[in-house]
């Protein structure tokens, strides 16, 4: 059988080379590619199929029940320390909350100071995070220039860098002229924590400004200018209105950087209290000092404002229709 | 009056060599070809948007070959239309007037005439979503000579649309260059097309183009239709 079908097939090619004839499947018969005879199980399509996406479903299903128990334990633990508070007799829910870990840590004036220098640092570095982000996002997707890959390249040394080098690197830096002239403003200053933020959340924010204006087609911006636009209004009119929801991604992206950079602050800024001290570093201080209750709080309370802040820009960044 | 005098060209994929056209002044101007062969390249060598290595373009007796596609004045109609998301229908009619910071009432007045020309009155309310692929090249086309451009150049305009859609757009396209007098150059692979709206021919063949007379066209029709 085997040596009829092989037979046949090399004698029906010329050039019948033994690569050839090892393609073919050694136990059929014909090869003249009628194969309705051989219809597919549909059961054991089915199972297949079925089993294809409950192992994607499960191996994926594991780390969003990661995520969701992380965040649980969080919640389970605050509520276990704040509840025996309540124990002594009657008191309104505000009381209770007030007595527990969340409240003593918002009446706290150090950790009050923390959460105010997050919220303005995290802005600040994302905001300024964006408005570099946004030329040099467009400037790598649409231009070919020379050394642009190496200034591709050199944008992904912030996200591959362990945090803690760039925090040193920081440091070294400002020993040198002409940064040297502004190191006593700076490093271990109030503005070392947003230059340090900015300086890895900014690579993440032109990094999601490239892939945006990438998916952008450039055909409505040439018509734009073939409309009689310069580069600028071409850019400014069609481009960017485009891009709004790139935008609103990168500052979000920044933003939540900027919230958890830790390894830079504690280099660059230092973590004193009432001063440079963010909430990361907050999390560190209480940990230091055994005080987990604290610590778990003000990560409560991070986890809140990022929620906020995600949710704030997803209802901004809808689509208009 | 479209010129292009011994153009080269080269880019990434493929390069031109000495290509010469001429379209006569407000004559409809048919550019075809087989998919890949260069057509779009010249047209957009025309408007501006790919720079040429050596040759002449000439737009109405105006040496353009190195001048910003900005102010070469030419309307284009790409091959999906490329609206401008976010805007308003009246918005792209208005938008090469604004541009040019025309008088408020007489962007209105020729936004109104430019939408009943074109049979789109009733959505200069609308955002291109939800538009048909007639209503979009409908809009398309009246944003490309809201500034009564002397040239049009038209890619593929009517390849995306259902057979009586395109019908409709031929009709159109055929009177509203009759009456502007627009110089038009209009790339297609589509014979009948060509048949319909063309007043001259031109066909690129091995990187040349030629020009066509009258009797070949029944000969082209059957090779492809």
């Amino acid at each position: 059988m085997t040596e009829s079908g092989t037979d046949r097939s090399a004698a029906g090619r010329p050039d019948g080379s033994p690569a050839r004839e090892r393609l073919l499947p050694r136990d059929s018969e014909e090869f003249s590619g009628d194969f309705s005879g051989q219809p597919r199980s549909a059961t054991r399509l089915t199972v297949v199929n079925l089993a294809f996406f409950w192992s994607f479903g499960i191996i994926g299903g594991f780390y969003v029940l990661l995520i969701l128990g992380m965040l649980l334990a969080d919640g389970a633990y605050m509520t276990a320390q704040t509840l025996p508070a309540a124990d002594g007799g009657e008191r309104s829910w505000f009381g209770i909350l007030s007595e527990g870990p969340i409240g003593r840590a918002l009446a706290d004036r150090r950790i009050r100071y923390s959460i105010r220098l997050s919220m303005i640092s995290c802005t600040l570095s994302a905001v300024l995070s964006v408005l570099v982000a946004v030329p040099l996002g467009y400037l790598l997707a649409r231009h070919r220039f020379p050394g642009r890959r190496l200034v591709d390249a050199i944008l992904d040394i912030p996200i591959v860098l362990p945090p803690l080098v760039i925090g040193l690197s920081l440091l070294i830096l400002f020993q040198y002229p002409p940064f040297s002239r502004l190191a006593p403003l700076i490093v271990y200053q109030v503005p070392a924590v947003v230059l340090a933020q900015f300086a890895v959340a900014c690579a993440f924010a032109v990094r999601t400004m490239k892939s945006t204006f990438d998916q952008i087609d450039p055909r409505c911006e040439q018509v734009a200018i073939s409309l009689g636009c310069s580069r600028v209004q071409a850019f400014g009119h069609v481009v960017l209105p485009e891009a709004r929801r790139g935008v609103l991604t990168a500052l979000t992206l920044a933003w939540a950087r900027s919230l958890g950079e830790f390894g830079p602050l504690l280099i660059f800024a230092g973590a004193t209290r009432m001063k440079t001290e963010v909430l990361s570093t907050t999390v560190f201080l209480e940990m230091n000092v055994g005080n987990i209750d604290m610590a778990v709080a003000v990560s409560l309370i991070m986890v809140a404002a990022a929620i906020v802040v995600l949710m704030l820009t997803r209802l901004w960044g809808a689509p208009v229709s | 009056m479209i010129l292009v005098d011994r153009m080269a060209l080269h880019s990434d994929s493929f390069r031109l060599e000495n290509i010469s056209l001429t379209v006569p002044t407000g004559q409809y101007g048919m550019l075809m070809g087989r998919t890949g062969c260069g057509k779009t390249t010249i047209l957009e060598s025309i408007i501006g948007l790919r720079r040429i290595r050596s040759g002449r373009i000439l737009l109405c007796g105006r040496d353009v070959t190195r001048l910003n596609p900005a102010a070469r004045g030419v309307g284009y109609v790409p091959q999906d239309g490329a609206l401008f998301a976010g805007m308003s229908v009246r918005d792209h009619l208005a938008f090469a007037l604004v541009i040019r910071s025309v008088s408020r009432r007489q962007i209105s007045r020729r936004v109104d005439e430019l939408a009943e020309l074109l049979g789109i009155s009733g959505l200069l309310d609308r955002t291109p979503t939800g538009l048909s692929g007639g209503e979009r090249q409908r809009v398309a086309l009246g944003r490309a000579l809201s500034f009564r451009p002397q040239v049009l150049c038209l890619d593929e305009p009517l390849s995306a649309l259902d057979a009586q859609t395109r019908g409709q757009m031929c009709d159109l396209l055929k009177s509203v260059t009759r009456q502007s007098g627009v110089t038009t150059l209009h790339v297609t692979h589509n014979p009948e097309e060509a048949g319909i709206l063309g007043d001259c021919h031109l066909r690129m063949t091995d990187g040349t183009v030629h020009v066509m007379s009258e009797y070949d066209q029944p000969v082209l029709r059957d090779q492809e239709g």
